[in-house]
């Protein structure tokens, strides 16, 4: 038996591979699941279109997923999180020039995000010296992890993401263009945005934000919590297609054949050879051809990065509030945490959880000491720079 | 309504055609303060130039997403809100969504007072959506129109046959076939393509 027919939304990126292979692929069709996949151009589409019905699930940034439930600068909507749609896949990408000044004031080993902070922070200075612009930076939404991880790299370096230099919203499709044309001097986005703009010969990439965050959630699968409620079956079938697809996708062999799936014009719309990449963890870093290897850039399903974190869902909170766009509570954050949802996982896919990899906060920051989910208010005071909330 | 057209609206559309038929729309109401931007970089220094009570965007626009960095600013005067955060208006929502526009308002602003704004805009972009639906329909007929022509054409230098004659032989073609003539008369193109 089929159940009533499903409908879906994503945005264009390789981190929506599991969903969409889930789909493409027949996962969700052997649960007996009717799924129709709707792209759509912008993250407040897919939140609205979540919240206010007419998307029964949606692929989305883990920390508008946070921020609906919280209601922070939107209508309060409790989502939950049955399955974490991947751990990192976003890099900084900075233009040739910000990359030579870079380069040139680094002081030690420049993969190293400590080092380029700090260089950075002598650029910015020497900048404000001669009275030059202060720097943009380009990131993808408010509430998202771009903006949180850009900013958590720059405090790092001593620089005031609201003061030193500009953070924009940028629509993905956008950064390319926008870096090649000077409106911003970097960026930080997912797949396949950064290889685009090095191919493009327009910019470099820096770092892979698993050099700043060795575990990072990014997008998650979700659902009403009052619908995950009302269609408990529905979701686990759902839950456990994604569990079925991130398999496929992990195991090498396929990769090939996700690309294709991911490359065609209604999904993500970009070349297979440049979404490999992605999934494959390496990457063209430097329009010279120069590429690096990660086995960290993009985990779709292994070291149980499927299994939503509640850990991660707090990090998040924690951004939130360190940047002002929330005031702490204990409330808050336990909210935060239930919008992770483990126990919906597990129910859906039986068998022991995968070991997390060798990360043993969960996190895995380049710096600032290990995060305690059960102590954020410790770690927002411990912060050097921060915002008060408005 | 006197106090209403001293609202100043924005209008966020790539589409000039839609823009324009709005904009008209809301000058017949009474708004006569409207500006379109049509231009996407630096939207945001624009709209704070402009300093709107109610900005209009298009949902399929995905500057939607640099719209929401306003409600982050805290330096800005006035912060605009999304509709979607008051849901008192279901179908108001609803109904926009379909039409495929999203409206953010000056927070303080009263409903009442932006819905006369926001029905116009549903029912503009509605007619702007059935006269594009027209002219692609409009289009389609034009080049099927085309296809039948080339049709016709090839039938007639390969049978020597008149130009009802090779008109007949499609549409009875097609009959037998169950097919739509355009398909047959595109095959009969491919073929002879091929066969050049």
């Amino acid at each position: 038996m089929t159940d009533k027919p499903l409908r879906i939304g994503f945005i264009p990126l390789v981190d929506a591979s599991a969903l969409i292979v889930a789909v493409d692929k027949g996962f969700t069709a052997a649960e007996g699941l009717d799924v129709t996949l709707v792209r759509e151009v912008s993250w407040s589409n897919v939140r609205d279109k979540l919240n206010i019905g007419l998307f029964d699930a949606a692929h989305l940034l883990a920390p508008v997923a946070i921020a609906s439930s919280l209601g922070l600068a939107q209508v309060k909507v409790p989502i939950v999180a049955p399955f974490n749609l991947g751990l990192n896949g976003n890099a900084i990408t900075v233009s040739p020039s910000l990359h030579a000044a870079i380069m040139g004031e680094a002081d030690g080993d420049p993969a190293d995000p400590l080092v380029t902070a700090n260089a950075l922070a002598r650029v910015v200075a020497a900048r404000r010296k001669t009275g030059a612009e202060p720097l943009t930076f380009g990131m993808t939404f408010p509430f998202s992890t771009h903006n949180y991880q850009l900013r958590f790299w720059l405090a790092a370096g001593g620089i005031d993401p609201d003061e030193d230099v500009r953070l924009v919203v940028l629509p993905p499709p956008y950064m390319v263009d926008s870096l090649a044309s000077g409106h911003v001097d970097a960026f930080c986005v997912g797949a396949p945005w950064n290889s685009i703009a090095v191919d493009f010969g327009v910019g470099h990439i820096l770092h892979f934000v698993s050099d700043i965050l060795a575990r990072a959630a990014e997008k998650v699968l979700a659902v009403r919590e009052r619908w995950a409620q009302e269609n408990p079956l529905v979701l686990a079938k759902l839950t456990r297609a994604h569990g079925r697809a991130t398999d496929f996708i992990e195991r090498p062999e396929n990769r090939a054949e996700v690309a294709r799936i991911l490359a065609r014009p209604e999904r993500i719309g970009v070349d297979a050879e440049v979404i490999q990449r992605t999934l494959d963890g390496r990457l063209k870093i430097s329009p010279d051809g120069t590429f690096r290897e990660s086995d960290r850039y993009l985990l779709v399903g292994r070291e149980g990065a499927g299994r939503p974190d509640p850990v991660q869902a707090a990090w998040l909170y924690a951004q939130m509030v360190r940047w002002g766009q929330a005031s702490y509570s204990a409330d808050a954050l336990a909210a935060a945490k239930r919008v992770f949802r483990p126990d919906l996982y597990d129910a859906a896919l039986s068998g022991p959880a995968a070991p997390s990899g060798n990360v043993p906060d969960g996190i895995g920051a380049f710096t600032g000491g290990n995060f305690d989910a059960n102590d954020v208010a410790s770690y927002l005071s411990s912060a050097a720079i921060k915002r008060r909330p408005t | 309504m006197a106090a209403d057209s001293s609202f100043k609206i924005v209008i966020v559309d790539e589409s000039p055609i839609r823009a324009a038929i709005l904009k008209e729309g809301l000058q017949e109401a009474g708004f006569t303060s409207v500006e379109h931007i049509s231009e996407m970089h630096s939207l945001l220094a624009r709209i704070y130039a402009l300093d709107p009570d109610v900005i209009l965007i298009d949902l399929e626009n995905p500057s939607r997403d640099v719209l929401e960095q306003m409600f982050q600013v805290s330096r800005a005067v006035r912060r605009p809100i999304a509709m979607f955060v008051d849901q008192s208006d279901a179908t108001s929502i609803q109904e926009a969504v379909e039409a495929g526009v999203s409206a953010y308002i000056v927070d303080g602003l009263k409903k009442e007072r932006i819905k006369p704004i926001l029905d116009l805009c549903i029912s503009r972009f509605n007619a702007f959506a059935k006269l594009q639906d027209e002219l692609d329909r409009t289009k389609s007929a034009l080049e099927e129109r085309k296809i039948l022509d080339r049709a016709k054409g090839i039938l007639m230098k390969m049978k020597g046959l008149t130009e009802d004659e090779a008109y007949v032989l499609l549409r009875s073609t097609a009959m037998r076939e169950k097919k739509k003539i355009g398909e047959i008369a595109q095959s009969i193109i491919t073929a002879a393509e091929l066969l050049k």
